[in-house]
């Protein structure tokens, strides 16, 4: 039991004196791996055999057992149903994962994704059958542009890092048309940057340089001013940044990188924070990458997929990738090709996936801009502000906050608070399982010890929020009264229990196997 | 504001124990003047019902693809999709969670991806795939710059019927980070001799995709037995993975690497995104492997469990040294495909593969007793091209205005190759006889 009376450990519900038979008990759900189901025979779809065909295979022709199980169709229904409630997701609680923005997911996007004549439509149809499409395409980029104060605008990029990359190749393609592409081969990152920010500039081929943090948890602007110099291709700077700080001396860093005559790129993964009320085009910015469903709340499904349209200054707009859409005389059209863009007059740089992007993730965060509006897109921001302000405020006697506020959407803690209790971050943030909630980003952003990065959204309400901070206050009192059990073997109530990530890494398991068909008795 | 919870009265009572008058303070570290004062100039929020109207009205601007006979290929394909699949896909466990990064609360996403794995693993014949890639072209990217790890060279073979905008992606990439590469041009339907040719001592990997762009089939093992030979790596595409099904797998055929786009199982086509790529090589090159893997473990009570692994590779942890600067896959994508697959099971998987093949055939049967109409493959799978007669971009136009989608003018992909009058056709199982007569009759009368 824990100092609330909850139980803490469910051995003695697991040591029941039989088996059941499934291995299930109440919602305690055992699943089988989807191989361990197989039923020879058994076929989720109903499909007819065609009159055999396979002259035009060639010599093609698949022979041999490909090892897929054989399962029927409410049997794959349990199990991926099963396997769901397994999950924590956003519609069930609280995600304070900051830096990744989890916040609710309308299902109006999901259904506007689904109309057959968005949905169903091929990227290679002719033009004039996707007339509506390309007009999506074209408000969803006239939004981006509006609320950046940017020029120019790349839909394609898949994901956020694939952004980044994306305004990285326009930066290297302005600086080769200026013939200063062998000159400029570094780019300053400071030491707060997400990880993708030196992976990127380091596939482009250039010197990755870090940048110091001030005691503030901002860009030292000194430091970084002894580091420009003609061979500087660009800097890329988060703003707001990992620690959830406004850089108060970006435009003195923009004005300072481009009289170097470098670019200045933006991770706007953040840009939640100040959408509406801040448009990174007044700061100074070249490119930044939009995260869509961290701002505009495409949902995230486990993983993927993203979409990370970019945003240009004027000096960028010009290299934009392919494709784009413009309005012609006849409707919209599309420049998909390196002769079409030059029938155009533009010169683009190329092309960064097949096709046009991530169009599914397009209306999505179309309908949520549409359903906020100019002006509850500022709300957005302000109460994605407000909230993480508030958890600050309420939690920085309880934990230890590395910076003074105000904090813009999150609200950065350190591990200073769990000094001499023996409870390390990761225990306090398994702990968080137990009592119902997704702990929040651990170890990120480096620059400060043990962090514990809490976002907590504008689309928590305040009663969700306090609620929250009762919790994390009452944990932090247990691990400051020497609770420590509570903490080092949590979570105690979750599907599993500690996972052996060490063990996963030495001797790598990626896929399942059939088990060694046994020895005939001798 | 439906989405927005806090009240005026919350937000009061939320500034007072922060110690702010107005929430105008809390963004004080802003400077003056880049504070936006009014609104920027885009229309005011919308209720559920103006926002549905809106969007519906660009939809209805747009030939859906399930509502005309349907032939367009070219690296996306229209399959169907069993209905439980999204219904699957939709719960909030799945399409409204993470990254799995706290497994104790995420085995459901991770139990799936590991699954997805072994899928993906088995039907390309190889022996390890990782949890997917944003889709085919970027995956072959990927692909590329992973051989050039392995290798320690820097030089790759494109062969002349990969897809083109597969080749302007891998291009791209390599022209940025310094790398060579060496594209053949267009060859309709293409060969095997060629590529081999080109494969030098500094060759990193060839890569080639099956089938290829203009659907033909390609003997892999010549290749790959030239490559290995030289020290290369043989890198398989499959952008219709629905192939894999009726046509031997590149595993079995020497691939090193085999990347595939996995739309075609589980997806819609979505105009060309978000779409999933797969991605699958020996086991000898996890390390070297860019984006992420799922693995099998236990946890404190010993029981089997799953957990992101191998993370040092990636760029949370290596910064500027990891494989690549991937943040994310498309977990909800490999979902659908996953179920999808499981679905279909070993039987239905190549009875699917068996059906569309056969769809193909009697289409080119059929288009080939067209005046004017030449097919030009041997071995195809369930896309072929044919020369026509008269310009295939004017041909297709033509088609759409008789309310047939009838496939892909080459010259859309590659303007000024000399290709104008050669279209790509696909077919798939929802093609019905009606379609097809439908398609040849229109076809008659346009060219």
């Amino acid at each position: 039991m824990n100092k609330q009376g909850r139980p803490t450990s469910i051995a003695g519900a697991s040591s029941a004196a039989h088996e059941t038979f499934t291995g299930n008990r109440a919602l305690q759900l055992e699943e089988a791996l989807l191989f361990e189901l197989d039923n020879p025979g058994a076929c989720g779809v109903d499909l007819d055999e065609p009159a055999p065909f396979t002259a035009r295979l060639g010599n093609f022709e698949r022979h041999g057992r490909i090892g897929l199980p054989s399962v029927s169709e409410p049997e794959i229904v349990r199990h991926y149903v099963r396997l769901s409630a397994k999950n924590y997701s956003i519609d069930a609680g609280l995600y304070p994962l900051g830096s990744c923005t989890m916040k609710h997911n309308p299902r109006l996007n999901e259904k506007m994704a689904r109309l057959p004549g968005i949905g169903d439509l091929h990227p290679l149809q002719p033009v004039k059958t996707v007339q509506g499409a390309l007009e999506l395409m074209d408000t969803l980029a006239h939004w981006l542009k509006e609320l950046t104060g940017m020029p120019g605008v790349a839909l394609s990029p898949k994901a956020g890092a694939h952004g980044e990359l994306c305004g990285m190749m326009a930066i290297r393609a302005a600086l080769i048309a200026r013939g200063e592409d062998e000159a400029r081969s570094r780019v300053l990152v400071p030491e707060s940057a997400h990880g993708t920010n030196p992976a990127t500039a380091a596939l482009l081929g250039y010197k990755v340089d870090a940048i110091p943090a001030t005691k503030e948890g901002r860009v030292d602007l000194e430091a970084f001013k002894a580091k420009l110099g003609p061979d500087v291709a660009a800097i890329m700077l988060t703003n707001p940044n990992t620690c959830g700080l406004f850089e108060r001396d970006i435009i003195e860093i923009a004005d300072a990188v481009h009289e170097a005559g470098a670019y200045f790129y933006c991770d706007g993964a953040n840009f939640n924070a100040i959408v509406g009320r801040v448009r990174p085009g007044d700061l100074g910015v070249d490119a930044m990458h939009i995260n869509l469903h961290k701002t505009f709340s495409t949902p995230h499904g486990g993983g993927g997929p993203g979409a990370g349209p970019v945003v240009f200054s004027e000096a960028l707009a010009p290299f934009a990738p392919r494709p784009y859409v413009v309005h012609g005389t006849d409707g919209f059209r599309l420049v998909e090709t390196a002769e079409d863009a030059k029938a155009d007059g533009t010169t683009p740089f190329g092309r960064m996936t097949a096709f046009h992007g991530q169009m599914g993730m397009f209306v999505r965060a179309l309908a949520y801009m549409m359903s906020h509006g100019s002006d509850g897109l500022r709300q957005v921001a302000e109460d994605a502000v407000l909230n993480a302000n508030y958890v600050l405020a309420s939690l920085k006697n309880d934990l230890s906050a590395p910076f003074e506020g105000p904090c813009m959407h999150e609200a950065l803690f350190d591990d200073r608070f769990l000094k001499g209790t023996g409870v390390e971050t990761l225990d306090f943030a398994k702990a968080m399982i137990d009592e119902g909630y997704h702990p929040m980003t651990m170890y990120f952003p480096l620059v400060v010890h043990g962090a514990l990065l809490i976002e907590p959204t504008e689309t928590e309400s305040k009663q969700a929020v306090d609620l929250f901070i009762a919790t994390l206050k009452d944990l932090a009192r247990a691990a400051k009264s020497n609770d420590k059990e509570r903490f080092t073997g949590a979570p105690y109530l979750s599907p599993r229990r500690r996972l052996d990530e060490t063990a996963a890494a030495r001797s790598p398991v990626l896929r399942w196997v059939p088990p060694a068909p046994k020895q005939a008795a001798e | 504001m439906r989405y927005l919870p806090l009240t005026e009265t919350d937000r009061r009572e939320m500034l007072g124990v922060i110690g702010a008058k107005t929430v105008d303070e809390l963004f004080r570290d802003v400077p003056e003047r880049a504070r936006l004062e009014g609104l920027v100039d885009l229309p005011r929020r919308k209720g559920e019902l103006d926002v549905e109207r809106a969007l519906a009205k660009m939809a209805s601007r747009n030939v859906a693809a399930g509502s005309v006979p349907f032939f367009v290929g070219a690296g996306a394909y229209r399959h169907h999709v069993p209905a439980s699949v999204d219904h699957l896909i939709q719960r909030s466990e799945f399409l409204t969670s993470y990254t799995p990064y706290q497994p104790e609360i995420t085995q459901g996403t991770l139990q799936y991806l590991f699954e997805f794995q072994t899928q993906v693993a088995m039907i390309t014949g190889m022996e390890v795939a990782n949890a997917s890639m944003y889709d085919g072209s970027t995956g072959c990217g990927e692909a590329v710059l992973m051989a050039h790890r392995v290798t320690r060279r820097k030089k790759a073979v494109l062969s002349g019927t990969l897809h083109p905008q597969y080749a302007e992606v891998v291009r791209n990439l390599s022209e940025f980070a310094d790398y060579e590469l060496e594209v053949m041009p267009a060859a309709v339907p293409g060969t095997t001799e060629d590529i081999v040719a080109h494969i030098a001592d500094d060759t990193s990997c060839v890569v080639v995709q099956t089938p290829g762009f203009f659907g033909e089939l390609v003997d892999l093992r010549p290749i790959a037995e030239a490559a290995h030979a030289k020290g290369a790596l043989l890198i398989a595409v499959v952008p219709e993975i629905v192939s894999l099904g009726a046509v031997t797998p590149p595993g079995e055929m020497g691939a090193d690497i085999v990347v595939g786009e996995g739309q075609s199982i589980g997806n819609g086509l979505n105009f060309g995104g978000p779409y999933v790529g797969l991605f699958a090589t020996r086991q000898k090159f996890i390390r070297q492997m860019p984006g992420r893997l799922c693995g099998e473990t236990v946890d404190a009570d010993g029981k089997r469990g799953f957990v992101l692994t191998l993370s040092t590779r990636e760029q949370h942890i290596r910064r500027e040294k990891a494989t690549s600067n991937i943040c994310t896959n498309s977990g909800l994508c490999c979902l659908a495909f996953t179920i999808h697959m499981s679905l279909l099971g070993e039987e239905g998987y190549k009875r699917l593969a068996r059906i569309n093949h056969a769809a193909a055939v009697n289409l080119a049967e059929r288009l080939a007793k067209v005046p004017g109409v030449e097919i030009l493959n041997q071995a195809f799978f369930n896309e072929f091209t044919m020369r026509l007669s008269r310009p295939a971009a004017e041909v297709v136009d033509a088609l759409a205005d008789k309310g047939v989608l009838g496939g892909v003018p080459a010259s859309r992909l590659l303007p000024g190759a000399g290709l104008d009058d050669l279209l790509i056709v696909a077919s798939t199982e929802i093609n019905t006889d009606a379609d097809r007569a439908a398609y040849a009759a229109a076809l008659e009368e346009v060219l």
